[in-house]
């Protein structure tokens, strides 16, 4: 008997909490009160950031392109990228558009790391038309110059054989699956080696600068193949 | 490749200098850029409104008319601009899609002119961006749907001969084909209302009879309804068994609901009277009457709307599942809450759960009953959120349902609205179209008159009677020439067909059939034999010009009717005799004849007359189709006996002419 009274009486306080509850949620919803002293409002997401670049002069004297090329690179640019920057995904999106069989991303990072001179985590016009300008103008010290840093992933300016081992995998993930020969494991390792062997010319195992370009510019199809992009632009 | 970045190939191949140190293999040559322009901007003219983008963009989708060297066959040398003549709103968006690499999809344009416009320009519809494309395929399939109504609608209206069970098959699905079948539709509609009445009627207290309690009519008058039961049983029967032979596929008829609820509707019956005198099973007997009441089912052949809400329940299943399940998932959760909150209250009528599911329902549904009500309060507040909710839950799936019939309602609307346009809309066709047909036999009669002019060499004349056609008309006008002129037979013994007016055409045949007595000797003009006799026309003599509804008032007795009758240029090669089967003494060498007529001619559509054949069937779209395609008449038809020619048999080279 009386467990059924307490059974009524306490199904009776749940019933007025739950009413009571719902009616606080309601009037919180419709706004007329709020709970906490900063009020809820929408959070204002900050806009994607906008880049504007220097003027033409400037990057004209910066970099070793002419006017028209500059217009055309940044028209290209800006359709792409209507902010004016790009940020990692963009670029890796882009690139890995090139390479439909493989895996881009990996060497997209590398690449993003190497445009992205003032390493702010985006690239702007500045940062894409200076690298261009190197890659495509530059001096042959110049580009070995660019490569070397691509390599050297930490930038302490000595090139280990794990950070080369790194590049390498990323560069024949780009390969993808379907080769023929069918890439083993170690295919990229072995690369490496003959890589090391060759450069590292006092056997310390890293490769600095000068090791790099002194081998590089004694090397007659390294020569050759930097002067293969001259025309392009 | 997607060629929305081919802005950034020079990107990605001079980032590829960073491979070339750790490259053991030499690398291949680079392709060289011979011909290095400078990006150019290409201005393309749309009907009048100037576009320019750079030369670049649009090389971007190589394989559209803009991106391929296609669009060299539209560029103006004067003006160094490349022309379209379509329509300049829609190629908006489609220049838009070189730009941005999406195409979009405008709501206010019509989707055929779109896809069309597409198709010129040589983009897939596949490209078009996700934001438009769902509007797109909606748009798209309506169309489709709508273009599907009306092709069924013609294939219901060119029937081949149909034998006796498809006829009935058809006079039972579309009654409105015969007047026999529109006659038993209503018998039937008639019978299944009075049986549905004879059902209900049978239960209503009848007054009283010497017995003190109030009988049912049902068993006061037992004889006569079951009289009636009889009557109406036997028209279901005979319909059904009808219905059965007559299906093209008897096993899916017999499986389709409408059949079902056919035999449900006369099996009580037929059970009944095997059962009558058995007690023991009357009671299931008396459950099998309930089954009479679907014959009120039957009702949905004849009631379209009907069918519209069963086949809406149909397509909206998926909602009303969930409408059924959220409904049972609430009143399981109310009913127990409420068996707990009033379990302590005493005569409380929430005995269990179960029991406590009646109230949940009827307070669900807003019902209020009043027969269960809570006692305590906590059963109160909770009983209230109950129908708060109730109300909540059942209102949310009613628009899918609602909006679902509504559409399938509007859509058969739409095809009952088609139905009627159409016998307009295809009665101005034919008008049209004869029209055009017309301004050919007449401009053909201007030709021929012309020539005739020429002979007779009277300049003024001729001048009047040249009335300016368009340069495309007269064009055409001379290809159907030639396509008559075609078909001659071999021999050249005048069987050059025809075009001829349908109106004309169907006179023609009627003629043929009704003039099928030899004896009618001077009547040639049309025969039953298979003379080719398209090339003889009848001669009107010595009569004024035709007005358009002048009847024959020529002295051979022919069945003429209304005719319009014409003389016509006949040339004949060959010399066998004419087997025109014209009046040809008439008018033989009747420069004279012509020339009277042809001065001052008015001109008036006036049709030239061929009798044509019965035996020759060409078909049944007389309206300016392609000629006749008649075999050409057997070689041994010059010599047809039956001809009788009452030509003078100078026979070759017979001119006749023909007046307006």
């Amino acid at each position: 008997m009386l467990s059924a009274i307490w059974e009524a009486e306490g199904l009776q306080t749940v019933g007025i909490v739950v009413l009571v509850c719902a009616s606080i949620k309601l009037l919180h919803i419709l706004g007329l009160i709020s709970f906490s002293e900063d009020s809820v409002e929408d959070e204002l997401e900050l806009s994607a950031v906008r880049h504007r670049p220097e003027g033409l002069e400037q990057l004209e004297a910066q970099t070793r392109f002419s006017r028209k090329e500059l217009q055309i690179l940044y028209r290209g640019f800006k359709t792409e990228c209507p902010s004016g920057i790009v940020n990692e995904d963009t670029f890796k999106d882009i690139y890995s558009q090139f390479f439909p069989q493989g895996d881009a991303s990996t060497y997209a990072h590398f690449l993003f790391n190497a445009f992205d001179t003032d390493h702010n985590g985006s690239v702007s016009f500045e940062d894409f038309v200076m690298g261009l300008s190197i890659l495509l103008r530059g001096t042959v010290q110049e580009k070995l110059n660019w490569a070397f840093n691509l390599y050297d992933i930490n930038k302490d300016g000595y090139i280990t054989k794990e950070e080369m081992l790194d590049i390498m995998k990323a560069i024949y993930d780009m390969m993808g699956k379907c080769t023929y020969p069918v890439l083993k494991e170690e295919t990229p390792r072995q690369h490496v080696e003959v890589f090391f062997q060759k450069m590292d010319k006092n056997k310390d195992g890293v490769v600095t600068i000068d090791e790099f370009i002194d081998c590089c510019q004694n090397d007659e199809n390294i020569m050759r193949s930097m002067h293969l992009f001259e025309n392009v632009l | 490749m997607a060629t929305g970045v081919a802005a950034w190939l020079p990107f990605a191949r001079a980032a590829a200098i960073g491979w070339m140190p750790v490259a053991n293999c030499p690398m291949p040559v680079a392709p060289r850029d011979n011909h290095k322009r400078q990006d150019e901007l290409i201005i393309l003219n749309v009907s009048g409104r100037r576009f320019q983008t750079w030369r670049n963009t649009l090389d971007r989708y190589p394989d559209t008319l803009l991106g391929s060297s296609e669009k060299d066959f539209f560029y103006n040398e004067e003006t160094k601009e490349y022309f379209f003549d379509r329509d300049p709103d829609a190629f908006r968006s489609i220049l838009n899609f070189y730009r941005t690499g999406k195409l979009h999809y405008p709501r206010h344009e019509c989707i055929s002119a779109y896809d069309e416009e597409l198709t010129f320009f040589g983009i897939i519809p596949e490209v078009i961006g996700d934001c438009c494309y769902e509007e797109y395929k909606d748009r798209k399939r309506e169309n489709l749907e709508r273009l599907q109504d009306d092709q069924e609608e013609n294939k219901d209206m060119k029937l081949p001969k149909l034998n006796f069970r498809e006829t009935i098959w058809r006079a039972f699905e579309n009654p409105h084909t015969s007047t026999m079948a529109l006659v038993f539709y209503y018998v039937t509609g008639f019978f299944i209302a009075i049986s549905v009445i004879t059902n209900v009627v049978e239960t209503v207290p009848c007054g009283s009879t010497t017995n003190q309690k109030d009988m049912p009519c049902g068993e006061r008058y037992t004889v006569a309804f079951f009289c009636i039961d009889t009557a109406c049983v036997m028209i279901f029967t005979v319909e059904y068994l009808m219905r059965l032979f007559a299906a093209p596929s008897r096993y899916r008829f017999m499986r389709s609901v409408m059949s079902i609820i056919d035999v449900m509707a006369i099996l009580p019956y037929y059970i009944g009277l095997v059962m009558t005198n058995n007690e023991d099973v009357s009671g299931a007997f008396v459950t099998l009457r309930v089954f009479r009441v679907f014959r009120i089912f039957k009702f949905s052949r004849h009631s379209q709307g009907l069918r519209i809400l069963g086949y809406t329940l149909k397509s909206c299943a998926s909602e009303l599942g969930f409408l059924l399940f959220s409904l049972t998932m609430a009143i399981i959760i109310f009913a127990t809450v409420m068996f707990y909150a009033e379990k302590g209250s005493s005569s409380s009528k929430f005995t269990s759960i179960p029991a406590s599911f009646w109230y949940t329902i009827v307070t669900m549904t807003t019902l209020g009953y009043g027969d269960m009500v809570p006692k305590t309060i906590a059963g109160k507040i909770f009983g209230s959120i109950c129908s708060l909710s109730g109300v909540l839950v059942i209102a949310l799936p009613v628009p899918v349902i609602v909006s679902n019939f509504s559409r399938i309602y509007h859509q058969n609307q739409r095809a009952d609205k088609r139905r009627a346009q159409k016998k307009a809309r295809l009665a101005r066709i034919r008008i049209v179209k004869s029209g055009s047909a017309n301004a050919f036999l007449q401009s053909k009669r201007n030709g021929l008159l012309n020539e005739l002019l020429e002979l007779t060499g009277t300049e003024e004349d001729e001048q009047k009677l040249i009335k300016s056609t368009s340069l495309l008309e007269s064009q055409h006008h001379h290809l159907l020439h030639c396509l008559e002129k075609t078909t001659c037979y071999p021999v050249c013994s005048l069987q050059a067909h025809e075009f001829v007016d349908e109106q004309m055409y169907k006179q023609n045949r009627l003629e043929t059939a009704l003039q099928n007595d030899p004896s009618r000797s001077p009547s040639i003009c049309s025969h039953d034999s298979s003379v080719g006799t398209c090339c003889s026309h009848r001669v009107k003599r010595n009569a004024a010009l035709p007005s358009v509804s002048v009847p024959s008032t020529h002295p051979i007795p022919m069945h003429q009717g209304p005719l319009q009758e014409l003389r016509a240029i006949h040339i004949q090669c060959g010399d066998l005799p004419s087997h025109t089967t014209s009046r040809s003494n008439l008018n033989l060498k009747t420069d004279d004849s012509g020339r009277i007529n042809c001065r001052g001619a008015q001109i008036t559509t006036a049709i030239i007359c061929l009798p044509t054949p019965s035996a020759l069937t060409p078909d049944g779209d007389g309206l300016h189709g392609p000629p006749q395609q008649r075999p050409p008449p057997p070689l041994g038809h010059p010599a047809a006996p039956s001809i009788q020619t009452t030509t003078s048999s100078a026979g070759t080279n017979i001119i006749k002419v023909s007046a307006l």
